[in-house]
């Protein structure tokens, strides 16, 4: 087998994603997100407006309330009150109405988006073949979507209502004096004008900070997963120093990032100065050409903080963006990563009950960018018989396994089961009728009983009893601290590696398949188990199809038929009978040492 | 594992705070003076502003002409107090986003610390994913507050400055816009109460999310190959739509908030208007004055928000930094003791005094177990599935401590072994290989001193030369996480040349060759026989070629010593052990009679 899967097994990184092209395949990815947008945004700019109330209420108090031409105006200012304070209401309620509406289409939006990436991460090759880290991978449907969900809900708000306040604030300021309009955007034409580079730098820096998360969970699973080997080796102190090296890594990453984000927001201050400053020289100039009042004026700084505010707002959350877009970018990047093995879905194939018939034709396998495993293997295997498929480690003999249960899809030639291509079978009934038993039969962290279910979801307890009654493994079960209700720990690693085997066993023979295919699946459990366990699937075979790959060759002594698998190739077929005569073949040789290491020899 | 305990959380959100403030006294009083640079300058803006209507603007509309050198005067105050305020912009942001990075960094080195040192049991006792979670998001949370802290000081400052402005310029409209402040704190405390519940549930569902997907990401094979990625997906997504509900309750929450207190101040602003519109007419006070105190009202409604941000923040604060906080009050790290081995350049004496161990009580695995194994010799641990045999190893590496009894290497017990000594001495090989996400060198190494040369040896005794010289890149191969890039066979070889090359004194084999074929097998054990230094060997085997190897063999069943001898003796006298032992003849034999 390869150990060097380099390509087609990483996904899409997605790093390359313009920002824009981002939100709009994410918002085509969530469409959720776009409900009612157009709602929203009317009300954002309602709510937007919520923030000129006070300064016209002021400039109007100011001008016509005080200085009104009979002296104050009592009454005038009461009801400019009251105009205001139901403007107020008014604008509090839109901005209580898109400020929910938004939380609501986001959450929504995004509950859809990790949902659909946790599910199409089932589909990538990398899960079972893998060379990606899957802390990573585990990191885009949690601390990604969160990442944009903060940004989404709070900035995304915030940012609406920013740009809403700065068209706003504009429209009033052309209103009283294009001129002082003029001078106040003039003021902040530099930030606006290096908004892009500033965005193009944080667009790096933050696509850095992503990925150092990556490698920095992938790094803190380190002593949660290999706890034992940590442990066993004293290497503690090591593993602590690659975790902080990679908790630094991020640390620095982050503050990096938020350099350029102080810089702008800072950019965004001095601009206002000037703003402030141009407003009252300029306003006080055009006073001269009679163009203007004090109460404009004053008004027009009032209006300067309004436009300030927002602006500064806006650069700030257009900054963080680029930390959400990063995130985005990596969740889209994971659903556009092909699915290797496409399900025909409704359209495909459905395999008959009963024993399956197999045939490989033409089948030549290879890793993406490695050498070929298997070499245009041709062979057909009849329904109901029991292959035995032996080789020497690294022979190609686990492929087969993976190819019948097509985890992977041949590189060249066809897998037929009943004559039917598998890439042509509906997954739901490739995987009803085809079921494997690995070596490392992964256990949830549930009872034994949750796990062997996951094999049948209707069974009941009393179908896992007789089951286990049927395998021989009664005793066992019993044996068990809390019989089927005893939990088997973090991946099953309460139990010891035998016992996890039994239970992948139990799981298999419970999901009634019409081809089974044992990859080593009793590796790990007694001798006298095993070949207790053997004789009764020999029985429970029995009109079904079953392929065993094992290495202990009591199970090609019982098989029907043996196939013998060397450097990617079946070098030889038949019973076991005959083949173990053929002296000096693959197979007599694989016997002699079989027979060589279960005998003692002084016995 | 959700945290249940609601209510106002402002208190403890404060004394998280503390913690980071105590830790990081420096950075905070920096990017604070920063923070206060700003609001000072903030509220000098209000007072240039009021500066330039009485002298400035007033007076131009009135007269018609003003002094240029005024005008220059007014451009120049307002450009100071602008360029003081970045400077105080940058202090205080930097500062806030250096002190949250350095507070996360610690949390999470604190965090892992204890990881490393927790027991085994813990670690069995806690998911993967919440274990990641609590050094991702909850550490996150937990300093989540420092971001908007120096911003909320200075924020205060600001407003004690701009209330004695206020006062300074009329005390009746000074007075009406004081109400506001209290107003502001009221309504956030309100806030906290009803959103920390909230904020507490949807900490814990992103804990349990990541969870669920680690571990469905982790049994991919199995979730593939019966098919379940439905279920799987329906598993994860029943929790990611809670998490989306409970969002989207406390985004309500907050929908009725924000405006609120957004409102406070501009409520004040009309209040103090109408109010300084009487005083203006009983000529108790300038307009101007009523100007300036509205302008500081305004002004300080923006940053006031920021005291919002600061205690909006408080709940998920507070329920991260509990979560991390019980991380780091778990107990039970195993302790060591100074003794320190010798390496005497021979095979170790292992002894098992009267051992006794369960997870449980009253389900014990191992039950007075007692035996010894002198220097140099080779013996072979055989009993049927679950007899306890992977336990017993684990005690020998001290993953676990017993319940019961004592392991002694060379006389001494491992519990009185200082930290690292052990593994000086002892290898343990699992049934799985665990590798790490790197380099085949390092996984053989794991940072010990070995030169290229004895990696090449050790793995060519685990046969694993072969298939590591036909990688790409050779011994500088990057492995992926847990080394799925490799076949079984080739990880557990890996990991049997990373005990191979610290050249153990006593090496313990449990059942490390499962995946490898007996051919192999075979030649591996006969070259670890072989090894001039005559280490002891603990092998747990099922094969006849291995336990032939043996100089005694230990019968374990059932958690106990069932026998123990040479393996002639013990087919003599045990008829269990042979029908352990004997299966595939036994079965070989039955089929030819058939």
């Amino acid at each position: 087998m390869s150990a060097t899967t380099d390509q087609g097994t990483r996904f899409d990184t997605g790093e390359d994603l313009a920002p824009i092209e981002t939100i709009r395949r994410g918002l085509a990815v969530s469409p959720e997100l776009k409900e009612g947008l157009r709602l929203t945004l009317v009300l954002a700019v309602v709510a937007s407006f919520g923030q000129v109330i006070i300064p016209i209420a002021v400039q109007q108090t100011i001008d016509r309330g005080l200085r009104g031409p009979g002296g104050p105006d009592v009454s005038f200012v009461v009801l400019m009150g009251l105009v205001a304070a139901v403007g107020i209401a008014l604008t509090s309620t839109a901005s209580y109405l898109m400020t929910s509406r938004l939380f609501r289409t986001s959450e929504r939006g995004l509950a859809t988006l990790r949902v659909k990436a946790f599910r199409h991460v089932h589909d990538l090759p990398l899960l079972t073949q893998n060379t990606e880290r899957r802390g990573a991978l585990v990191s885009r449907v949690t601390t990604d979507v969160d990442q944009i969900s903060q940004f989404l809900v709070f900035g995304g708000l915030i940012f609406v209502v920013s740009i809403g306040q700065v068209l706003v604030a504009t429209i009033v300021m052309v209103a009283y004096s294009w001129q002082l309009a003029l001078v106040v955007w003039i003021a902040f034409a530099p930030l606006f004008l290096s908004i892009r580079w500033f965005q193009r730098k944080l667009t790096a820096a933050y696509a850095v900070v992503r990925q150092q998360v990556g490698v920095m969970l992938s790094a803190i699973s380190e002593p949660v997963v290999g706890a034992e080997v940590v442990r066993s080796y004293a290497v503690e102190r090591r593993t602590q120093d690659r975790i902080d090296t990679s908790i630094d890594a991020f640390k620095s990453a982050s503050i990096t990032a938020q350099r350029y984000t102080v810089v702008s927001f800072s950019l965004g201050g001095l601009s206002a100065g000037l703003a402030n400053a141009g407003v009252l020289v300029i306003g006080v100039l055009l006073g001269f050409a009679g163009d203007m009042t004090s109460g404009k004026v004053l008004a027009f700084a009032f209006l300067v903080t309004l436009f300030v505010g927002p602006v500064q707002m806006g650069t700030q959350i257009l900054t963080d963006a680029q930390n959400a877009i990063a995130s985005w970018r990596r969740v889209i990047g994971i659903l556009e990563t092909p699915a290797d093995l496409v399900d025909p879905g409704p359209d495909g194939r459905v395999l008959p009950r009963g024993p399956v018939d197999i045939a490989f034709d033409g089948v030549t396998f290879a890793y993406p960018g490695g050498p070929p495993v298997l070499h245009d293997v041709s062979m057909a295997i009849e329904a109901g018989t029991r292959v035995a498929i032996v080789g020497e480690t690294g022979s190609g003999k686990s492929t087969f396994a993976k190819l019948l249960t097509r985890l992977m899809d041949p590189t060249e030639g066809r897998v037929l089961l009943d004559g039917i291509d598998v890439r042509d079978v509906a997954a739901a009934s490739l995987r009803r009728s085809v079921v494997l038993v690995p070596q490392e039969g992964f256990l949830f962290d549930d009872t034994v009983t949750a796990n062997v279910r996951y094999g049948r979801l209707d069974a009941t307890e009393a179908d896992i009893l007789a089951s286990a009654e049927e395998l021989g493994l009664a005793d066992w079960v019993a044996g068990l601290p809390r019989g089927l209700s005893t939990r088997v720990g973090q991946r099953g690693e309460s139990l010891s590696a035998g016992e996890r085997q039994l239970v992948a066993l139990l799981r298999a023979h419970l999901a009634d398949p019409d081809l089974l295919v044992l990859d080593e699946a009793t590796s790990a459990v007694d001798p006298q188990l095993e070949m207790r366990i053997g004789r009764a699937l020999e029985r429970l075979m029995n009109g079904r199809t079953s392929v065993t790959i094992a290495h202990r060759l009591s199970t090609a002594e019982n098989a029907d038929e043996v196939v013998v698998v060397d450097r990617g190739r079946v070098v030889q077929r038949g019973p076991h009978a005959d083949l173990v005569t053929q002296s000096g073949s693959v197979y007599a040789g694989l016997h002699d040492s079989w027979v060589a290491q279960r005998s003692t020899p002084t016995a | 594992m959700t945290d249940e305990r609601g209510g106002s959380t402002t208190g403890e959100g404060f004394a998280v705070l503390g913690v980071a403030i105590r830790r990081e006294p420096w950075i905070f009083t920096l990017s604070t003076i920063g923070s206060l640079l700003f609001g000072v300058m903030t509220v000098a803006d209000a007072w240039v502003l009021g500066w330039a209507t009485d002298h400035v603007v007033v007076p131009a509309f009135r007269d018609g002409e003003i002094a240029s050198g005024l005008l220059w005067a007014v451009l120049g105050l307002f450009m100071a107090v602008a360029v003081l305020r970045a400077v105080g912009i940058v202090a205080r942001r930097l500062g806030a986003g250096l002190m949250q990075y350095r507070m996360q960094a610690h949390s999470r080195r604190e965090v892992t610390r204890q990881y490393l040192s927790l027991p085994m049991e813990w670690h069995q006792r806690h998911p993967t994913g919440q274990l990641l979670s609590n050094a991702y998001s909850d550490v996150e949370a937990a300093w989540g507050p420092i971001a908007p802290l120096p911003m909320a000081v200075g924020t205060l400052v600001m407003m004690v400055v701009a209330i004695i402005q206020m006062l300074a310029a009329d005390v009746v409209m000074a007075l009406v816009g004081l109400l506001v402040f209290p107003a502001v704190v009221v309504a956030n405390l309100f806030y906290q109460r009803l959103s920390s519940p909230l904020m507490t549930r949807a900490q814990g569902l992103r804990a349990e999310v990541s969870e669920i997907a680690h571990e469905s990401f982790d049994g991919a094979m199995v979730v593939k190959t019966l098919g379940r990625e439905a279920e799987e997906t329906e598993r994860f997504s029943a929790r990611a739509r809670e998490l989306r509900d409970v969002n989207v309750r406390a985004g309500r929450i907050r929908a009725v908030f924000d405006p609120t207190l957004a409102s406070l101040p501009n409520i004040g602003v009309l209040v103090v208007l109408a109010v300084g519109v009487e005083r203006v007419l009983s000529g108790a006070t300038d307009p101007g004055d009523v100007v300036t105190v509205a302008y500081l009202l305004t002004i300080v409604s923006f940053p006031i928000r920021s005291i919002g941000w600061l205690l909006g923040e408080f709940p998920r604060s507070v329920v991260g930094f509990r979560r991390t906080q019980r991380v780091l009050d778990a107990t039970g790290a195993m302790p060591y003791g100074d003794v320190v081995l010798p390496a005497p350049a021979t095979g170790a004496r292992l002894e098992v005094e009267g051992l006794g161990f369960a997870y449980e009580p009253g389900i014990p695995l191992l039950d007075d177990v007692t035996f010894d194994v002198g220097p140099g010799r080779t013996v072979a641990l055989v009993g049927p599935t679950a007899s306890g045999k992977s336990t017993l190893t684990h005690l020998l590496a001290r993953l676990f401590d017993p319940q019961h009894g004592r392991v002694r290497v060379d006389g001494l017990d491992l519990r009185d072994l200082a930290h690292g000594t052990l593994s000086d001495s002892v290898s343990v090989v699992g049934q799985t290989a665990f590798l790490f996400d790197d380099t085949v060198r390092d996984n053989v190494t794991l940072g010990a001193d070995v030169s290229d040369e004895q990696v090449w040896a050790a793995l060519r005794a685990a046969e694993a030369d072969g298939f590591v010289a036909a990688l790409s890149h050779g011994l500088d191969t990057t492995l992926g996480e847990r080394g799925t890039s490799l076949s079984g066979g080739q990880r557990q070889r890996i990991s049997l040349a990373r005990a191979l090359v610290r050249r153990p004194r006593l090496l313990v084999l449990d059942d490390a060759t499962s995946a490898v074929d007996p051919e192999v097998e075979a030649r591996i054990l006969a070259t670890l026989r072989e090894d001039d230094r005559g280490s002891t060997l603990v092998v747990v085997a099922y094969r006849k070629a291995t336990i032939a190897l043996a100089d005694e063999v230990i019968h374990l069943d059932g958690g106990r010593v069932a026998d123990r001898g040479t393996h002639d003796e013990l087919l003599e006298r045990s008829a269990a052990y042979g029908r352990l032992v004997n299966a595939y003849e036994q079965a070989a034999h039955e089929e030819s009679a058939r």
